[in-house]
C-alpha cells in the first residue's frame, strides 16, 4: 500500500493530526467570539489510556528551565569495606529518597553515580530554592535505633500502639551493632523476608534484648521515624534474626536497604550545587522560543527564495518535523533543558539539509537534460547515499554524548544529555520528514510545466 | 567548473590565519575556566535598580569574598564568580550589596562546584571525543572502502576542533569568555558537523571516481567541489540563521555555547572543500610520485 503516494499522503495527514493533538499547549486559555458565540476554554494535551496503561502528555522541563536545586553529594567511604561500598551507596540513596519524599517535593530525582573511586548521589529537587536547608535535611548520616515501649501495657501485641520517640526508649542497640541486612526468601514458605546479621558485640546485646522482650515488639527507627516493629518470637542468641511478615518483594528490599543505611553509615557532603530561580528559567524558555521562531522564519523564507515551490514543500515537511520531534519529546519524557532547546533548533537547521541535497541533485539532473519527473526520482535515489552517511556520524556522536549505557568513562551530565537526546531525535525525525514526507508531497502535488 | 585545486596555498594561508594565533593563545593563555572546571561559586543577582559594578567590587571586598570575575548580564542582573565560599559569606555579600547600593537584591542562580569535579569532567570529555573520532574514522573508512578518505576527514575534523579551541582561548583572553560543560558539548558536536559535511563532498568524489577512472584526480575533485559548493553554502546559511537568531535573542546562559556551535559550523563547512579535499589531493600526488620513482 506504500507504493501509492496518495495513500502515504493520507497517512502523513493522520500522523500530523495525531501529533498536533499531542503537541497541544498546556493550560492555554482560548477565548474568542465567532458568529455571536463565545468560546472560552483551557486547552490541555489529552491523557493516553491504552489497556489500563495511562500516560499524561506533558513537557518535562529540566531544572535550568523549571527552577530548582541540583545537588551532588559525595559519600565518604573510607570506613566502609570495598566490597560493601555499592550496598552502602544504595542504602544512602534509599534514605535520601525517603527524606526527599518527606520534604514534599514533586517529581524529585535521586540517583547514584559511581566513577573510579568516588561514590556520589545526585539529587534534583524541582521548585526548591533554599538549597542550604535542603542539604542540611537530606545530607545527614543515617541513624538507626532499636527501641522498646516504655509502658509495658502498650508493649503487648494486641495493643496496636504506634511506636513514637516519646513512648519508646532505646534498647541500647544502634546501626553500629548491625553488620548487614538483606532480603531473602523464606526456606519454609518462600515468602520474601529480611535477614539481620549482628556483629559480635551487637549479637550479645541483641541476645539480651530478645531474651528480655519475648512476645513484645522491638521498634526500629531510622532518622527518628519508625520503620518497622517486629515482635520477638523467641530469644535470638546467634546474632542472626529474620523479620517475617506479609512483605512484597519490593517492600522487603526497601526495608533491607534502609536497615543497611544504619549498618553501613556513610557521611555525605555536597561537592556541587546549582540553584536556579523559576522566573529565570521561564525567561530563558520565552527567549529561546522567540529566537527559534525568528530563525525558523528565516530558514523557511530562504528555502522559498532558493527553490521556489520546492522550497514551500520543504517548509511543509519542516512543520511536520517540528510537530513530530516535539511530540516525541513529550511521549518519551525527554527532559528539555536550555541546551536541549538549542540542540532542537540546531537540528531544524540540519533538517533542511536533506532537502537541499536532493533539490541540488534535481537541478543537476535537469541540466543533464532529463525529464523533470525522472530527474526528481533519481535525485532522491542519488542523494540518499550521502544523506545516510552524513547523518550516521551525527547519530554516533549524539549516542556517545547521551551515554545510554551510563558508562563511567563518558560524560553523564544532565545538560549534555539533554542536548544529545534532542539532537538524536532531531536527526532521526529529519531523515523521515526530509525523505519520506517531502518525496510524497512532491509526488502528489508537484508538477513541472516543462515536459 | 572552478579550478579549486589550483589554490591550495590560499587555503593553507586562510587556515593558518585562524589557527596560528589561536594555537599560540592556547599554549600561552590556555582557557578561562568556568567553575565547572576550576571549582568555585557563581551567583547571579537581580536588583530592582541598576547597581554600578564598582559598588559590587567594594561590597565583595568588605564581605571578604574572593571574587574572580564580575559580569553585567542583561537588565539589572550581574554574575559574580568567586572562589568556593560558604553560605554565610554569601549572605554577608548580599547584605553589603543591598546596603551600599540601597537596592533589594535577589539571588537568581547560585552554583557551587567542588574542585575535584573539573578534572573528571575533562577526562570524560576527552574519552568521549576519542571514542567518537575512532568510530567516525572507522565508519568513513568502511563507507568509502578507503582509509585515505577516513584520514582526510579526521584531519579536517581536527582542524575544526583547533579552530574552535583557539578562538575560545582568544575570546577568553580578550573578553573573559569561559569554557564550561556546555562548551565541551559544542566541541563534541562540532566533530559530527565537520564529518557530516565532509562526507557530502567525499560522496560526490567517490561517485565521479566510479564513473570515470581515467580522469585526473584534480579534475574529479574540482568537479565535485563546484557542484557541492551551492549546497554547502545553502546548508550553512540555514544553520547559521538559526544560530545567529539564538545568539542575538536567546538567553545569556547559552550565548557562548551557541557561538561555539556557530564557529564549529562555519569551520566545518569550510574544512570540507578546503582542508579535507586538499589532503586527499596531496596524498594522491604523493603516492603518484612515489610510484613513479620506483
Amino acid at each position: 500500500m506504500f507504493r501509492n503516494p496518495r495513500r502515504v499522503l493520507i497517512l502523513l495527514f493522520l500522523l500530523t493530526a495525531v501529533f498536533a493533538v499531542v503537541d497541544l499547549p498546556e493550560n492555554y486559555r482560548v477565548k474568542f467570539s465567532l458568529f455571536g458565540r463565545t468560546v472560552d476554554r483551557i486547552i490541555n494535551p489529552p491523557t493516553l489510556r491504552l489497556f489500563g496503561w495511562t500516560k499524561e502528555i506533558k513537557t518535562s522541563l529540566g531544572l535550568d528551565l523549571a527552577g530548582g536545586s541540583h545537588v551532588v553529594l559525595e559519600a565518604d567511604m573510607k570506613d566502609i569495606k570495598a566490597s560493601d561500598r555499592v550496598t552502602a551507596l544504595e542504602s544512602a540513596k534509599e534514605v535520601i529518597d525517603r527524606r526527599v519524599n518527606f520534604f514534599g517535593v514533586s517529581e524529585p530525582v535521586v540517583q547514584t553515580a559511581i566513577s573510579e573511586n568516588s561514590y556520589r548521589i545526585i539529587v534534583e529537587l524541582p521548585g526548591v530554592n533554599d538549597v542550604d536547608r535542603a542539604i542540611s535535611l537530606i545530607g545527614q548520616t543515617a541513624l538507626l535505633d532499636f527501641r522498646e515501649f516504655t509502658d509495658p501495657d502498650e508493649a503487648t501485641t494486641g495493643a496496636f500502639v504506634v511506636p513514637m520517640l516519646t513512648n519508646t526508649k532505646s534498647v541500647g542497640l544502634t546501626g553500629r551493632d548491625l553488620s548487614r541486612a538483606s532480603m531473602q526468601f523464606s526456606p519454609q514458605t518462600g515468602e520474601p523476608e529480611v535477614q539481620l546479621e549482628f556483629n559480635g558485640d551487637g549479637g550479645k546485646k541483641f541476645a539480651d534484648a530478645t531474651t528480655r522482650l519475648v512476645g513484645k515488639p522491638i521498634a526500629i527507627f531510622l532518622d527518628e521515624v519508625p520503620l518497622t516493629s517486629p515482635v520477638v518470637q523467641t530469644p535470638i542468641l546467634d546474632g542472626k534474626a529474620v523479620i517475617t511478615g506479609t512483605f512484597t518483594q519490593e517492600a522487603a528490599r526497601t526495608l533491607a536497604l534502609q536497615l543497611n543505611a544504619g549498618a553501613l553509615p556513610v557521611p555525605v557532603h555536597p561537592v556541587e550545587q546549582r540553584t536556579v530561580e523559576a522566573t529565570l528559567g521561564a525567561e530563558s524558555v520565552a527567549k529561546s522560543i522567540t529566537a527559534g521562531a525568528i530563525g525558523l522564519g528565516f530558514v523557511a523564507i530562504f528555502m522559498i527564495l532558493q527553490y521556489g515551490r520546492l522550497g514551500l514543500i520543504a517548509d511543509m515537511a519542516l512543520v511536520l518535523y517540528g510537530l513530530l520531534s516535539f511530540g516525541v519529546f513529550r511521549l518519551f519524557n525527554i527532559t528539555l533543558t536550555l541546551p536541549g532547546i538549542a540542540g532542537f533548533l540546531l537540528s531544524i537547521g540540519m533538517a533542511v539539509d536533506s532537502n537541499i541535497l536532493i533539490f541540488e541533485r534535481y537541478k543537476e539532473e535537469l541540466h543533464a537534460g532529463k525529464p523533470w519527473n525522472i530527474a526528481m526520482e533519481q535525485a532522491f535515489g542519488k542523494a540518499w547515499d550521502s544523506i545516510r552517511d552524513a547523518n550516521f556520524t551525527t547519530i554516533i556522536t549524539s549516542l556517545i554524548l547521551y551515554n545510554p549505557g551510563n558508562w563511567n568513562m563518558l560524560p553523564s551530565s544532565g545538560l549534555v544529555r539533554g542536548f544529545a537526546a534532542t539532537l538524536l531525535i532531531g536527526v532521526l525525525m529529519s531523515l523521515f520528514t526530509g525523505i519520506v514526507a517531502t518525496r510524497t508531497l512532491i509526488r502528489v502535488f508537484y508538477k513541472e510545466k516543462r515536459v | 567548473m572552478i579550478r579549486f585545486s589550483k589554490y591550495i596555498w590560499l587555503y593553507v594561508v586562510l587556515s593558518a590565519l585562524v589557527l596560528v594565533p589561536g594555537i599560540y593563545s592556547l599554549i600561552r593563555n590556555g582557557f578561562h575556566q568556568s567553575i565547572d572546571f576550576a571549582g568555585g561559586t557563581l551567583i547571579e543577582y537581580r536588583t530592582d535598580k541598576p547597581v554600578p559594578l564598582a559598588v559590587v567590587t567594594a561590597a565583595a571586598e568588605a564581605a571578604g569574598v574572593h571574587m574572580v570575575s564580575l559580569q553585567q548580564s542583561q537588565g539589572d542582573s550581574f554574575l559574580v564568580r568567586m572562589k568556593q565560599e560558604p553560605k554565610e559569606k554569601i549572605a554577608v555579600l548580599t547584605e553589603e550589596i543591598e546596603g551600599r547600593a540601597s537596592v533589594s537584591a535577589a539571588i537568581m542562580r547560585n552554583e557551587t562546584v567542588g574542585p575535584t569535579l573539573g578534572a573528571e569532567l575533562l577526562s570524560k570529555a576527552l574519552f568521549a571525543a576519542i571514542l567518537a573520532i575512532s568510530a567516525i574514522l572507522a565508519y568513513v573508512a568502511y563507507a568509502f572502502k578507503n582509509i585515505r578518505f577516513g584520514v582526510a576527514a579526521i584531519i579536517a575534523l581536527v582542524h575544526d576542533l583547533f579552530v574552535v579551541l583557539g578562538i575560545f582561548s582568544l575570546l577568553g583572553y580578550y573578553l573573559g569568555v569561559e569554557v564550561d560543560t556546555l562548551f565541551v558539548t559544542a566541541f563534541l558536536t562540532t566533530m559530527s558537523f565537520s564529518v557530516h559535511d565532509t562526507i557530502v563532498v567525499f560522496d560526490r568524489i567517490r561517485e565521479y571516481m566510479k564513473r570515470d577512472r581515467s580522469r585526473p584526480f584534480e579534475e574529479i575533485t574540482d568537479m565535485a567541489l563546484t557542484e557541492t559548493m551551492n549546497r554547502s553554502l545553502t546548508n550553512s546559511f540555514t544553520i547559521i540563521f538559526m544560530l545567529v537568531a539564538l545568539v542575538l535573542m536567546g538567553g545569556e546562559t547559552t550565548k557562548w555555547f551557541v557561538v561555539a556551535l556557530l564557529i564549529g559550523t562555519v569551520s566545518g563547512t569550510y574544512s570540507s572543500p578546503f582542508v579535507a579535499t586538499p589532503v586527499l589531493l596531496l596524498w594522491h600526488r604523493w603516492e603518484k610520485r612515489r610510484s613513479l620513482r620506483k
